[in-house]
């Protein structure tokens, strides 16, 4: 059980939230325009890395917003979070 | 057997307190404070239990929480006992009974005990080996294995004690309460930081408590003495939180820690009454301090493992703490110095240690000095070699080292005994350390892992023997100066401790001590519980298992409930040696939470019974139990299912329900449909985009049903949407997915189109619905709201008026489910009962008929109304489901739009929904079973039932069901293929009644 810091309501225990995925994966704006595999780029292809990866936070059982956080997988350490439309403070 | 051991010396057993116990049924005495072990011991039995798979004998070999041997079964009610409890961890208490487990039928005379002669047969691996081939024999090795294997019995009742789970935040948290927790502690806390001590034992102290000799002393005063005054200091300390008898199970990232602390366990049954049994803390600290110590070495010669063979500290505990003497004929056998110390307090005590067993070959310091001098024999260079007796050690063998160490020379000396004390050395219990994701290192001069301080995890520090230090004066010396640091103190009151101790450190390592015989012929025991011996590990290396990971469980070495806490090291040792690897790249395997065994209580706590999970009740719930309805949970809701009257079955009931329902009214409670409050200027624009159809054309006062898709054009939730204003609906959904579709449409709001102006709100509680259907559905509401026009101009299907239903302000939809001319009324919840109430009255003279979850599942079936959720299953587009009638083809966009023409999903022989009859009206198929073109083997099936029922609106059978290209095959048949039947079926339309939706307005 880590603790996340929701940019709304300071740091909470993890069970307070749920993770919506990686992070940063834009929904296509005119998906008729787009092929097959292009969709399905968009549709079904997910990073899983070792170190850090960007995903969306719910805080779900508090103040129901959405947010950005970079979780090293391998340690659980979040090393950043920021709001949803923000670019990724570090790389 | 009679023979009493204790002796009448301590001051931590109150021996004028009588305790009576009993140990496989046999009446015994011991004291206040002992443990079962030491009460045993100090009645002279040894034998306590039976090993795993040769079902040897087995004896108390520790004192403490990594005892392999010692586990029993703790009484016997069929609720309340308890399985592999350590009798060297439990506390003595009035009236405790306990059992040997393993052995039949007793432990003195064990059946199983055959398995040892057979031994040979039984190598590494042999389960994996024997039993896995032919598989088809499984059945019958199970048989065998189920019988021969586990060790204790669980409980077949429910428990009938209390858990408790507690949240704890501090600053410090310091695990361990021997001399270095102790002074961490105190440190700590005198600094102001709000402190938590905790100690798996009842008494702070650790070893140090009963180390009453003169040589070890801190500033002039034997370390006990000198400690004692330093635990009185620190009880008074305002801002420190001790608990005892509390263990650390497991230590997570982010410093949260789980320690379970026993609150009962140790009291009579009387006295436990009405009391928390153990209460499972949740911790969270800034900074956390280990100081779990370290566990005494066994050493690995043949036949090690004999009841009366303990480890040297555990003797020293015994007879310093608990005043009881392990023998009465005791030797030693060690590699280091902790057997003089365990040899001075037996000499002190007045037992006779006969031979000092020393491998090696000179040991030379102010220990050995003392023990020369008191005039015991030590035998330098010596190695053990074998041990005989049977329940007891009698006598072992002894022979000189070679220089190596690799083998024995010269003649055999036997010596008599009833005690073998054993000492390997020690081992830093780095279990939590590591749980944390902390790594080791190796420490080559000792052969002991210790905490690698470039790679510790987060806040925390590992002190005192667990970090390596096992002389008094590094553990006191390096706890304070590390602790200053940790804590960023800038002075302590024990910079200048004057330190005395033993200061000998030299050990002589041999992981696997030679014996004369050759090694098949030997059983030197690695892993004491589950019987696997140094020769298990080196056959599954010569059959090629190379990782740890795998010869662990290959060889059951450390798997026990112990997790091999005594003699993983020795495992790894022998598998370096053999290999001729380094122990350090070798590495160790991994330890797992929970430090030592929890039980089911403790996990879940309170979570049990009606608190297991939240119970939703619709407002009008006492109506319906009241009314004697049989319910249903839906997700978390209790629905009503069905109203039997005078003894129907559900059969029965339903079949009356919805023939009412159809023929007159029926009344059913909708509160639990997920209800959202949606408003804002964007909110028409927003359900264009959420469900598959056109929303911007619907005009104020209508309603319009609409299926919500995920992206991958599947079906997700369905409900009906009511525009109650120019920016402002009310939606309904599933009851099971309201919480995820109002998650998921908060998703895109907040995260794909911001620039949407819509807010979300859940009202599924603060309303309560009604539907009432049937033909004289109008008339009831009618009588209800007297000045409402029900004329089909005014108030036509799919729209809604707000009224009032006496003062109360009422929505009324007039939309339907059941097919039939219906409204469902929707209220603040407060006034729901009363307005059902008030339906209910009016309804009298209509029969009005309430009905229940699975009426409403028969009514829309016959319609041919999905379910989502049990007609589609995540994997049905609305084309699938032949609602193409739902897309808006128009629409640029929508949820889902694009997966809709993916190549799989324009796939024509995807699974399709079609309707079912069977050949013979009566015959009800199960909902699940298979459909199947042909009964010819490779049978292949075509799909699956998903809604069945017997309509007494059609007399007779029904079904929904999906089939590979359904919608091509009206009028097939096909076969259901049951146990013990096969049934006959056609393909049909899904709508089986009132094609024509003449009823709606009826
Ligand atoms: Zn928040």
């Amino acid at each position: 059980m880590f603790l996340i810091n929701c940019p709304y309501c300071g740091e909470r225990d993890q069970s307070e939230f749920s993770c919506g995925g990686e992070a940063h994966i834009e929904r296509p704006k005119q998906p008729t325009e787009l092929s097959d595999d292009q969709w399905a780029e968009y549709l079904f292809m997910r990073k899983n890395v070792k170190g850090i990866q960007f995903e969306r936070w719910n805080h779900i059982h508090g103040c129901r917003k959405w947010f950005n956080v970079a979780r090293d997988t391998s340690n659980d350490k979040i090393h950043a979070v920021y709001k949803m439309g923000e670019r990724p403070p570090i790389k | 057997m009679s023979k009493n051991l204790r002796i009448n010396k301590n001051k931590f057993i109150d021996q004028t307190a009588r305790i009576l116990f009993k140990f496989n049924g046999k009446k015994l005495y011991g004291h206040k404070g002992d443990t079962l072990a030491s009460a045993l011991l100090a009645n002279n039995i040894h034998l306590v239990g039976r090993s795993f798979k040769y079902h040897r004998p087995r004896g108390i070999m520790t004192c403490g929480s990594e005892e392999p041997n010692a586990i029993v079964q703790i009484g016997n009610d069929p609720a309340l006992t308890d399985p592999n409890v350590r009798a060297t961890e439990i506390e003595l208490y009035d009236g405790l009974e306990a059992f040997s487990q393993n052995c039949w039928p007793s432990v003195n005379f064990d059946i199983g005990g055959i398995n040892n002669f057979l031994s040979p047969l039984l190598p590494a691996g042999f389960y994996y080996k024997t039993f896995m081939w032919p598989a088809s024999f499984w059945e019958k090795y199970e048989f065998f294995i189920r019988h021969s294997a586990g060790l204790g019995k669980s409980p077949n009742k429910p428990d009938l004690d209390l858990y408790d789970h507690q949240y704890a935040h501090c600053d410090v948290l310091v695990i361990g309460g021997g001399i270095s927790g102790i002074l961490s502690a105190k440190l700590s806390a005198e600094k102001g930081l709000n402190t938590i001590l905790v100690d798996d034992k009842n008494n702070l102290g650790g070893s140090t408590l009963y180390q009453d000799d003169n040589a070890f002393k801190i500033n002039n005063e034997n370390s006990n003495i000198w400690l004692n005054k330093q635990i009185e200091d620190l009880k008074k300390l305002p801002n420190l939180t001790i608990k005892k008898r509390t263990s650390v199970a497991a230590f997570h990232a982010y410093n949260y820690l789980l320690a379970r602390e026993n609150l009962t366990d140790h009291l009579s049954l009387h006295e436990r009454k009405n009391k928390i049994r153990q209460r499972l803390w949740k911790i969270r600290a800034k900074k956390v301090v280990i100081a779990t110590g370290a566990i005494e070495r066994p050493l690995i010669f043949s036949n090690n493992d004999r009841p009366g063979i303990i480890l040297s500290s555990s003797i020293k505990k015994y007879i310093d703490y608990y005043g009881v003497k392990t023998g009465e004929n005791v030797s030693l056998f060690t590699n280091n110095d902790s057997a003089y110390e365990a040899a001075i307090s037996l000499n002190k005590s007045g037992v006779k240690v006969k031979v000092i067993i020393d491998i090696r070959e000179n040991p030379n310091s102010v220990l050995t000095e003392k023990i020369e001098k008191a005039g015991i024999k030590i035998l330098k260079g010596y190695t053990v070699i074998d041990t005989n007796g049977y329940k007891r050690i009698k006598s072992f063998d002894v022979k000189k080292l070679s220089k190596d160490g690799g083998s024995v020379v010269g003649e055999k000396i036997t010596y008599t005994c009833d005690c073998l004390g054993i000492s390997g050395g020690w081992t830093p219990m780095v279990h939590l350390f590591t749980q944390s994701g902390g790594k080791l290192k190796f420490r080559n001069s000792d052969n002991v892992f210790i905490p690698d301080e470039n790679k510790i995890p987060s806040e925390q520090i590992s002190v005192g023997s667990s970090n390596g230090d096992f002389e008094l004066d590094d553990v006191v010396n390096n706890t304070i100066k590390s602790i200053m640091v940790f804590l960023k103190l800038d002075k302590s009151n024990y910079e200048q401790l004057n330190i005395e101790c033993s200061k000998e450190k030299q050990k002589r390592n041999i992981w696997l001590l030679p014996s004369d015989k050759p090694m098949s012929k030997t059983k030197p025991f690695l892993d004491f519980q589950n019987d696997s011996t140094a020769k298990d590990v080196k056959l599954a290396l010569r059959e090629g298992f190379k990782s740890i990971e795998h010869v662990k469980r290959y060889t059951t070495t450390g798997m026990g409930t112990d997790q091999g806490k005594l003699s993983n090291m020795h495992a790894l040792g022998i598998i370096a040696d053999t290999t001729g690897t380094n122990m350090g790249e070798l590495g160790t395997t991994t330890f797992r939470p929970p430090y030592t065994p929890l039980t089911f209580g403790a996990i879940v706590g309170r979570n049990v019974g009606e608190f297991f999970d939240h119970t939703r009740r619709t407002a009008i719930h006492n109506w319906h139990v009241e009314n004697k309805a049989e319910f249903e949970n839906v997700g978390q809701w209790k629905r009503p299912w069905y109203f039997p009257k005078n003894g129907e079955t559900m059969n029965q009931a339903v079949q009356r329900e919805s023939k009412a329902a159809r023929e007159s009214a029926g009344i059913l409670d909708a509160s639990t449909l997920g209800k959202i409050d949606l408003q804002g200027e964007d909110a028409s624009e927003f359900l264009n985009r959420v469900y598959t159809n056109a929303w911007s054309k619907l005009a104020i006062g209508k309603c319009r049903y609409g299926l919500m898709l995920n992206e991958d054009g599947m079906v997700y939730d369905d409900g009906v949407t009511t525009r109650l204003g120019e920016n402002h609906y009310i939606m309904t959904t599933t009851t099971g997915g309201a919480a995820n579709v109002l998650t998921k449409l908060e998703d895109y709001l907040q995260t794909e189109w911001p620039d949407l102006n819509v807010y979300l709100t859940s009202v599924t509680d603060q309303y309560s619905t009604m539907s009432i259907c049937g033909p004289n559905s109008k008339k009831i509401i009618k009588k209800i709201i007297p000045n409402l026009d029900l004329s089909d101009d005014n108030f036509p299907h799919m729209s809604f008026k707000n009224s009032k239903i006496d003062n109360v302000n009422c929505r009324i939809m007039r939309i339907s489910f059941t097919g039939e001319h219906s409204y469902e009324i929707n209220v603040q919840s407060n006034f729901a009962l009363n307005v059902w109430e008030k339906c209910m009255e009016a309804g009298k003279e209509f029969n009005i008929t309430p009905y229940g979850t699975e009426t409403m599942h028969l009514l829309r079936a016959e319609k041919g109304f999905i379910i989502t959720g049990q007609d589609t299953d995540g994997t049905l587009t609305p084309s699938d489901l032949q609602m193409d009638w739902i897309i808006g083809k128009k629409k640029y966009d929508f949820i889902g739009k694009r997966s809709l023409y993916r190549s799989d999903t324009i796939r024509e022989d995807r699974k399709q929904f079609i309707g079912l009859l069977t050949d013979d009206p009566k015959e009800v198929l199960e909902e699940g079973a298979q459909l199947v073109e042909s009964l010819e083997k490779p049978i292949e099936m075509l799909g699956h039932v998903t809604s069945s029922y017997f309509s007494p609106n059609l007399n007779k059978s029904i079904a929904l069901a999906v089939v590979k290209s359904g919608k091509k095959l009206k009028g097939k048949k096909l076969i259901v293929p049951m146990e013990n039947k096969n049934i006959n079926v056609t393909i049909t339309d899904t709508v089986f009644y009132d094609k024509e939706n003449k009823r709606l307005n009826a």
